[in-house]
């Protein structure tokens, strides 16, 4: 598996280009890290690449998964997954409900796919908390659970939004060699977009600094 | 002012509204529960027997009526909960901001006999669908369907689901700001689910407690409504609501025993009304948890959810196509079958019967923005009050004695309410038929300003008394001109809500006070169609152009102010 970006910027409703033209391409279990400041639109790549764009913004390049181009398929035909800074649990359904909800419809059986969710809540440290409200898990806990839910779903690539800013110090390096472990055992190319330099070191893949619109910027993870 | 008179007129203010509102409220169900039983000494009625109920019972298709209110409440509440659903999974975030407010408003504003009266032109056997559909099927008489009044109610559960619909897909609209509806679609189709998947188990089961109170005045209305009941619902037998409203018409003074039993029965239907949507409920929750561990992903639905969403838009059309037929039905002079347009235009009906509506426009005028003003005055007095007092918001019993009136069906208590005040004869009909349109008047004007007022930023009155300005200063200088676009919106939600009232008017009136509604509700059932358009076209216009007006105030004076000016609605 693979994640390649071919000459990526994305526009404005005024037309205008947020970034640099991006090419790069990231190898299965690889974790590229993309920084810059704030507002360079670092949150906008993500969403071009796993095809949340709001109205009115357009994509120009192409995001190519495994070769296969998937630029102007919705999101939900991309198999892209995404971590964002606050780990979005749904609040209305229970930690093992959440991640029942990622895990792909290829487990199939009552008992196999109990038995999916309660696996991978052991690997998350969760063991015996599937039943608990989300809002009653720690930030590191749901965190955990997130990424869990985003693997179970079996996708192509992981985008990863500043998923540890929120987290207390501490807590941060544990957190974050627990995602970057899980992702490389999966064997599937993640993205991630920091402007914590510690977070690009830890990833152990390339660094990409984004560019303004004026200039380019390339890399190969 | 003082802490001490700040926290004597919160208490005066709270006062009245238990006294005005929750108590008559109350007592009139109790004095109905009482008559049911044969207890009511103003008719010298005092031993207590089952006889009011046998009375009742003994009406023909009785049991047949309450089955068909109930169906028709259900269905159609059922239906506007939907049908509203799918116009937001289909149309949010495509359609701009302010785009919903501005095509629902008017139906909004429309009173419910007006929508009625209007549907009946469009769907009748003579109506506008019929005449398109005449050369077509060669048809060369209006052809022989019941299309209204129908026996299973199904035309009075279409315009139920018009009038609802837009009502409901505000609410749905207004309680989806507190959920972050984007990262949790963004995160749901990462995850490999269509837009309507998300929507269905992840949008909706958390908007759903939010909604749920507002469905249940939604459905507790739609099981007891009369207005539209008597214009476009079935007749033999009618709903139980009307049946009970006509018993009270009774010239026989005793009928109001079996009537007031009617009443009851009446609470008890919307008692399982209620019971069965919340029972619904959790058998849906039950279901979806069971299918959504399953892990389908359900793309396909994305296409199926855009039907549904074709219907709501197809109802709103026909909405306006309604309320379209009234103001041409009111200048029609000659207008033959299958013709799609009238062949001569008069002023006719609108001369002829201008005593009428004049007098009806005036009276319903009076009576709106009475009961209207009152109303703000209540409101911005109970929530000013509470700033002052640091007692912010609503509290849990005034959130109940807002939603009693809207969750009890009206004529459970007013036939109580309206059998004691006519025997007591101390307030005149007027001011009685005021305070029946307060009761609704107040809880939506409440409901429009609470939230506005209680997000109004706390430091522009900080700073206004840093400055060193008074509260009197503080609240006509700082706090009125900055809540002027909510105030505004909630008098014209007062207004139109007033305007629309049948019951209050007739129960409380006592037959004397005659406004638009009783007039276009009488005038439906008559043999000129033009009249009644008349009564129904002023009807519906009074309250729009009171939206327009109450949009254009705090437009012009905010013209320059653009953080003042935010949307129609929100």
């Amino acid at each position: 598996m693979s994640l390649q970006l071919d000459r990526l910027t994305v526009t404005r409703p005024n037309g205008e280009a947020m970034f640099a033209p991006l090419t790069l391409t990231v190898e299965t279990g690889c974790i590229a890290s993309v920084m810059g400041p704030s507002g360079m639109g670092k949150s906008t790549l993500l969403a071009a690449i796993g095809g949340h764009l709001a109205p009115g913004f357009r994509t120009q390049g192409h995001v190519l998964l495994t070769g296969r181009d998937v630029t102007h398929l919705p999101a939900e035909k991309r198999g892209v997954g995404i971590m964002f800074q606050e780990a979005v649990l749904f609040p209305h359904l229970s930690v093992a409900d959440n991640l029942a909800f990622g895990l792909s419809a290829r487990v199939r059986g009552r008992a196999a796919r109990r038995a999916a969710v309660e696996a991978a809540l052991g690997q998350a440290g969760l063991d015996g908390m599937g039943q608990r409200d989300p809002a009653t898990l720690s930030g590191g806990q749901r965190a955990r659970a997130a990424l869990m839910r985003t693997l179970l779903s079996q996708p192509c690539a992981i985008l990863l939004d500043e998923p540890f800013s929120s987290l207390d110090p501490e807590l941060r390096q544990d957190i974050r060699a627990f995602v970057f472990d899980s992702i490389r055992r999966a064997q599937i190319p993640a993205l991630l977009v920091t402007h914590d330099v510690k977070d690009a070191e830890a990833s152990g893949g390339g660094l990409i600094g984004l560019a303004p619109a004026a200039a380019t910027s390339a890399g190969r993870a | 002012m003082s802490g001490q008179g700040a926290i004597f007129i919160r208490g005066a203010a709270g006062a009245l509204i238990v006294a005005g509102l929750a108590v008559p409220v109350a007592f009139g169900m109790w004095h109905s529960l009482g008559a049911s039983f044969g207890y009511f000494p103003a008719i010298g009625a005092t031993r207590l027997s089952f006889e009011a109920w046998q009375g009742l019972v003994a009406l023909p298709g009785l049991w047949r009526a309450a089955a068909t209110g109930l169906f028709a409440g259900l269905l159609s509440t059922a239906i506007s909960v939907m049908l509203a659903f799918a116009v937001l999974a289909v149309f949010h975030g495509r359609l701009r901001h302010g785009t919903f407010s501005r095509i629902l408003t008017p139906l909004l504003a429309a009173p419910h006999a007006a929508i009625a009266i209007g549907m009946v032109f469009v769907i009748a056997p003579s109506g506008w669908i019929a005449r398109m559909l005449a050369p077509l099927v060669g048809w060369a008489y209006p052809p022989d369907i019941p299309t209204v009044g129908d026996p299973w109610a199904l035309a009075l559960v279409l315009a139920l689901v018009v009038k609802e619909l837009p009502f409901v897909v505000l609410i749905l609209l207004g309680s989806m700001t507190q959920i972050p509806v984007r990262q949790h679609m963004a995160t749901g189709r990462s995850l490999g689910y269509g837009r309507a998947a998300c929507w269905l188990w992840l949008v909706f089961p958390q908007l759903w407690p939010l909604i749920r109170l507002p469905v249940l005045v939604v459905l507790a209305f739609a099981i007891s409504v009369v207005d539209m009941a008597m214009i476009i619902g079935p007749s033999n037998p009618p709903t139980l609501a009307v049946m009970v409203a006509r018993l009270f018409a009774d010239p026989n003074v005793d009928a109001i025993l079996p009537a007031s039993a009617g009443g009851v029965l009446q609470l008890v239907l919307v008692g399982v009304g209620f019971a069965a949507l919340l029972g619904a409920q959790i058998l849906v929750r039950q279901l979806g948890r069971l299918v959504l561990r399953c892990g389908l992903r359900l793309r396909w639905l994305d296409k199926v959810l855009s039907l549904p969403a074709a219907l709501a838009v197809g109802v709103v059309l026909l909405a306006g196509l309604g309320l379209m037929s009234l103001l041409i039905w009111s200048v029609s002079f000659v207008w033959r079958w299958p013709d799609l347009w009238p062949a001569s235009l008069s002023m006719r009906a609108w001369r002829g019967a201008a005593e009428s509506w004049q007098g009806a426009a005036g009276t319903s005028l009076l009576v709106a923005v009475c009961s209207t003003a009152i109303a703000l005055l209540v409101a911005i007095v109970w929530l000013e009050s509470g700033d002052r007092t640091g007692r912010g918001g609503t509290s849990i019993w005034l959130q109940f004695a807002i939603y009693l009136p809207l969750l009890m069906p009206q004529i459970s208590f007013l036939i109580g309410l309206g059998g004691m005040t006519l025997q007591s004869g101390l307030f005149s009909p007027l001011a009685l038929v005021v305070w029946g349109h307060w009761l609704f008047v107040f809880p939506y004007v409440m409901i429009a300003l609470a939230d506005p007022w209680g997000a109004l930023d706390p430091r522009l009155e900080r700073t206004a008394a840093a400055l060193g300005a008074g509260p009197w200063r503080r609240f006509v200088r700082v706090k009125l001109p900055a809540l002027l676009t909510p105030i505004c919106t909630a008098a014209a939600v007062g207004f139109s809500v007033s305007i629309a009232q049948y019951l209050p008017t007739l129960f409380l009136g006592g037959g004397r006070i005659v406004t638009l509604t009783t007039e276009a509700v009488a005038l439906s059932s008559g043999s000129d169609r033009r009249v009644a358009a008349v009564h129904a076209t002023l009807q519906a216009v009074l309250p729009l152009l009171v939206f327009v007006l109450m949009f254009a105030i705090p437009a012009t004076l905010h013209r320059n102010r653009r953080a003042l000016r935010g949307g129609f609605s929100k």
